[in-house]
């Protein structure tokens, strides 16, 4: 394996780019020299703590604190669907369910690669599950996030032909059918785009990540497709778990639309 | 018989009265006074309290899909979900007969939606209402939209379901249409209902 090793002088060469753009935002007049920086800080601090938190947890080997350190990311990623929805559902509804389903999904897919495909010793061995968590959970909350922010703003953009629907007889499944599909498949968009470019357009960030590593471009390409089939599963499990909870909240034991459970839009 | 009981909800006091076989209700009153949410709430479309039965069977006790093909709320504008008009009917072919009386044209089955005047739109939303056959007839200014041809063919359409034992609760602006239907009106002001007779 040809291994290069990445020196602190070697980061301080790469960093002279930001610099630059930097000096490139104060000569233009962009104004972001101040956001740029900051942002290459928070970085450079977060990867560190992170390497130091994932070498920590390496050593230590133990379902407890990887079992916590994955609670930990299902947690913030949680956070983020509630941050990219336009029209949140009210009440612990709007972190609960987002963050529910994408803990059930993501769980199921890496525990399913882990025990029956990738098998580290002890199965839970933080060096594996942990990245494999990271990569599967990152897709599966932009699936999560683009299904509910397209089921809610569909409901609210076609609530009289739903109410239509629902006056007529049908059931609140017939009437938000449509909605529904619509969310799921703009939920599963990103991941089959990227299957469907990968190799073509763009060499996936973990198989480069692999090669640079020393691995044997064939072995990383094995990854990757894994890892692939392993986010269409975790993203399809979670958005049609998150589109089917939203549309029962959305809707209630007497069939009607309760856009009343949603937050305010923005003005 | 359709026996409503205590009815209210956000925006409506509680209201109370019955509707017999074959009879027409009107309801009056300024814009915003609660007229549509009385038929909405009688739809079981909001939340809502009170007792509504038909027949004695109690709306609560049946699966409000199923109440609702009995007690149809028709909106002043209807909605559509998909693409052409017969995509919105199960049966097509059954409805021609209705949307010849209505003054419809014969074709407008594969017309898109966005072609389909406000008028048509209200005339055809009324046709697939119709179609379900339904026993009480929640009908909100379903002639606003429409000439007076137009609105004397959905009086006559009406007016024939009524003698076929159906009953309606119609609300309208139009003081001499409300004569020609009701025995008696429902008028509303500021949320709260009171019965008069025509």
């Amino acid at each position: 394996m040809n291994f290069i090793t990445v020196t602190p002088i070697d980061l301080a060469i790469a960093a002279v780019l930001v610099i630059l753009n930097g000096a490139l935002s104060i000569a233009l007049g962009l104004r972001i020299e101040a956001q740029l920086a900051i942002a290459a800080v928070r970085m450079v601090v977060q990867l560190l703590l992170v390497g130091i938190v994932l070498t920590t947890l390496f050593a230590l080997v133990s379902p407890l604190w990887t079992g916590l350190a994955a609670l930990a990311m299902v947690l913030f990623a949680g956070r983020e669907i509630v941050a990219r929805q336009e029209r949140r559902l009210l009440g612990a509804w709007a972190y609960g369910l987002g963050t529910a389903c994408m803990l059930v999904a993501a769980t199921i897919v890496t525990v399913f690669a882990l025990i029956t495909q990738v098998q580290p010793d002890p199965w839970y061995n933080p060096r594996w599950s942990l990245p494999l968590l990271g990569m599967i959970l990152g897709n599966t909350m932009t699936g999560i996030s683009l299904g509910l922010h397209t089921l809610t703003t569909t409901v609210v953009r076609e609530r009289v032909a739903i109410e239509a629907r629902l006056a007529l007889g049908a059931s609140r499944n017939e009437a938000l059918q449509s909605a529904s599909r619509g969310a799921v498949r703009t939920a599963l968009m990103p991941i089959v785009n990227a299957m469907a470019a990968s190799g073509l357009v763009a060499l996936p960030g973990m198989m480069t990540g692999q090669i640079l590593a020393g691995i044997e471009p064939i072995e990383a390409v094995k990854y990757q497709i894994l890892i692939m089939f392993l986010i269409a599963g975790g993203t399809s499990l979670g958005a049609v778990t998150a589109v089917a909870g939203g549309v029962y909240r959305l809707t209630d034991a007497r069939h009607r639309l309760r856009l009343d459970r949603l937050a305010p839009g923005p003005a | 018989m359709l026996v409503v009981r205590d009815l209210t909800r956000d925006g409506l006091a509680p209201a109370s009265f019955t509707l017999d076989d074959g009879e027409c209700i009107a309801v009056r009153g300024a814009s915003g006074s609660g007229k549509t949410l009385l038929l909405r709430a009688i739809a079981d479309l909001d939340p809502n309290e009170g007792v509504v039965t038909l027949d004695g069977a109690e709306r609560m006790a049946m699966p409000a899909p199923e109440w609702r093909r009995k007690v149809t709320y028709i909106a002043a504008e209807p909605g559509w979900w998909t693409d052409t008009v017969e995509q919105h009917f199960t049966d097509w072919t059954a409805a021609a007969a209705l949307v010849r009386e209505l003054g419809l044209q014969d074709d407008c089955g594969n017309w898109p939606i966005s072609r389909l005047s406000t008028g048509e739109r209200q005339r055809l939303g009324l046709v697939r209402a119709l179609m379900l056959r339904p026993q009480v007839l929640l009908l909100d200014e379903s002639t606003s939209g429409l000439d007076d041809a137009a609105a004397a063919a959905v009086e006559r359409v009406i007016c024939a379901r009524l003698r076929d034992g159906a009953s309606a609760i119609w609300v309208t602006h139009d003081t001499a249409q409300a004569r020609r239907l009701a025995r008696r009106a429902l008028a509303f002001d500021g949320g709260r209902m009171c019965e008069e007779a025509m």
